[in-house]
């Protein structure tokens, strides 16, 4: 069973002249431990799909199964998306999205904290997975004196400290050069793998898809078979 | 909420991290919030002040009935004139224990290089009207010419003060007993204090004088009648504006009261009435205009809040977003902003109150700040931080989790 699943997701913004079609039909599932490029030109619908299938955004059409939960359009209204997001997503964001007031190791335990983890257990954690990533000596530090690169690992850890079965990333290396970039993104193979999480990855960066799994291209709103 | 998110909930603390974070514009901002709130407890204070100095001079001497010229409220609220030595009839009355004349007067004294008004109260010393207690110095002990003053007025024992043709020397002080207005009471004998007031200057007296030898010329049957004789009678100055009445254990003051006014002259009220009528007629005004001021204080005080925890949202509109993408509930989310308005509210109040009680000694009037007004404003506050911080949950609660992502469609 895929960890994550589309059927026919259709996403249409605005009515009647002003309608768009930001995603036609678009089916795709990724299996455990499985790491997907999601590529394409600039308004092809990758971002958009990645919102869809975070549920960020949700589809004008079609279902996703999320670890075994399925959720389609007209079951939106019941479902709590932010429950599935926090207990099976992990997301990780192009301009890294840290909590400012949140030191590094706040900002991985969060997630923790949120799904009911004790403090200390959470806190503990946090700290034994950015140690892992090299950031032991910035974890009392907040978001605004880190790097970039460093930021954007706190950002990684805290997307997979809960052990997703999904990680979501939105060109996660946009804002960083080329070296970092690829540090980020080996690191993310590195800790999909390790949990076993589905990891869907937007980028329009051919040299960052080295390792992946599947490579899909999006045009017009359509995913083409992933290679 | 399980024990563990209760656990986890109380130490990663959205708003206590957001505050920390921020601490010096937090402070600020609770600075200029506390010294608003500081000025609505002043305005509070004043009132009370107002009304607790108005009815120190009813309470001063502790009457249970207070006897005024008929149809009048006197003597602080109207003119109320009555013979001195009513008293004397009014103490035969079952029930009276103890009668006493006293006469009030506002005038201005000059102890240089400072001028003052005061409210100067003839009594009889040692009986009913005296004050309650001497804070420095000595009762009046001699019938004339000696004066206690009450501290507020800032002049020393032994300083010798001129009111008209009288020079009186200052032999002791109290202490809390101002007017309605906030001047300092001045006791002197009653004696002393009807010279004082009903006492003409020689000038006006020869003018009067002169005026009654004119009338008796042209009145035949007072003919032979020395105008000297006549005057000091028509002039009569044994007049005082109350009686001070202490009524027995016993007594109904109801029913002395009644008997009283049977006389048909006067009119007897009691301590109570008497400071319903200083409260309503004569701080009413003062009362309305203050608690209208402070009303509008605040309001000005929710709108501040409600703008400032809108804008403290407003700059946080992305790390909602943020939240909301990593699975924050709401409920984390509108914590964090009533936290942070509680936070701000009960730190600019304890500011406020730390404020008013470093300065309310140098406001020229009393400021009372009273524990019960101060919890009442306490919850006000609450309730103030609460409805403003709605507008900002309300603006939490709609942003768009979308905010948090970039890149295109």
């Amino acid at each position: 069973m895929p960890a994550i699943l589309a059927e026919r997701l259709t996403k249409i913004f605005g009515r009647g002249e002003t309608e768009v079609h930001a995603l036609i039909d678009v089916s795709l599932a990724v299996e455990v431990g499985e790491l997907v490029a999601l590529m394409g030109p600039s308004g092809s619908g990758k971002t958009t799909l990645l919102r869809a299938l975070s549920l960020i955004d949700p589809p004008t059409q079609g279902c996703i199964t999320i670890a075994g939960e399925r959720v389609c359009t007209d079951s939106l209204a019941v479902v709590d998306d932010r429950r599935l997001r926090r207990e099976k997503m992990g997301i990780i964001f192009q301009a890294y999205n840290l909590i400012p007031f949140l030191t590094a190791l706040e900002n991985v335990a969060i997630v923790l904290t949120l799904n009911g983890v004790p403090y200390r257990e959470a806190m503990r954690r946090a700290g034994d997975l950015l140690g892992r990533l090299d950031l032991a000596h910035r974890a009392g530090i907040h978001p605004a004196t880190l790097s970039g690169g460093e930021q954007q690992r706190v950002s990684v850890a805290r997307a997979v400290v809960n052990n997703p079965a999904v990680i979501l990333a939105d060109e996660p290396t946009a804002a960083l050069d080329t070296e970092r970039g690829k540090s980020v993104m080996n690191l993310l193979r590195r800790l999909g793998r390790e949990r076993q999480a589905a990891v869907i990855v937007v980028t329009h960066d051919e040299r960052m898809v080295e390792g992946f799994d599947r490579v899909y291209h999006m045009v017009d709103g359509r995913i083409s078979g992933g290679h | 909420m399980s024990s563990h998110t209760l656990e986890a909930e109380l130490q990663v603390n959205l708003a206590i991290r957001d505050i920390r974070y921020r601490l010096g514009r937090f402070l600020l901002t609770a600075l200029g919030l506390g010294l608003l709130l500081g000025t609505v407890m002043a305005m509070g204070g004043i009132y009370r002040g107002m009304v607790e100095d108005a009815l120190s001079l009813v309470r001063a001497p502790g009457a249970d009935l207070w006897v005024v010229q008929k149809d009048t409220n006197g003597p602080f609220a109207e003119t109320s004139r009555i013979p001195e030595d009513l008293y004397r009839v009014i103490r035969a009355v079952p029930g009276v224990r103890e009668a006493s004349p006293i006469a009030f007067q506002s005038l201005q004294l000059r102890v240089p290089p400072r001028l003052f008004r005061v409210q100067l109260i003839g009594h009889r010393p040692g009986s009913l009207g005296s004050p309650p207690a001497i804070a420095a110095g000595r009762p009046i002990v001699r019938s004339r010419y000696e004066m206690l003053i009450d501290r507020k007025a800032g002049v020393p024992l032994k300083t010798e003060i001129r009111i008209g043709r009288l020079t009186f020397t200052v032999v002791g002080l109290t202490e809390g007993i101002v007017s309605s207005a906030g001047d300092p009471a001045a006791f002197v004998s009653l004696r002393d204090a009807q010279e004082i007031q009903f006492l003409k200057a020689n000038e006006a007296i020869r003018n009067d004088r002169a005026r009654l030898e004119e009338d008796l010329r042209a009145a035949p049957s007072l003919y032979g009648v020395p105008a000297t004789v006549l005057a000091p009678i028509l002039q009569d100055t044994h007049l005082a504006n109350a009686v001070l009445v202490r009524l027995e254990p016993w007594a109904d003051p109801k029913e002395v009261a009644e008997r009283i006014e049977r006389w048909n002259h006067y009119r007897a009220m009691t301590t109570k009435e008497q400071e319903e009528v200083l409260a309503k007629s004569v701080i009413e005004r003062a009362r309305q205009q203050i608690l209208l001021f402070r009303i509008i204080l605040l309001a000005v005080s929710t709108v501040v809040i409600a703008l400032i925890l809108y804008t403290m949202t407003m700059e946080k509109t992305r790390d909602i977003a943020t939240l909301k993408v990593i699975g924050a509930p709401d409920w984390k989310i509108a914590g964090l902003i009533m936290q942070q308005a509680l936070a701000l509210g009960l730190l600019g109040y304890g500011m406020g109150a730390v404020f008013i009680s470093l300065v309310s000694d140098y406001f020229p009037r009393r400021v009372a700040i009273l524990p019960f007004d101060q919890y009442m404003l306490l919850g006000i506050v609450v309730t103030i931080c609460v409805l403003a911080s709605v507008l900002g949950i309300r603006r939490a609660l709609h942003v768009d989790p979308t905010t948090a992502l970039g890149g295109g469609a």
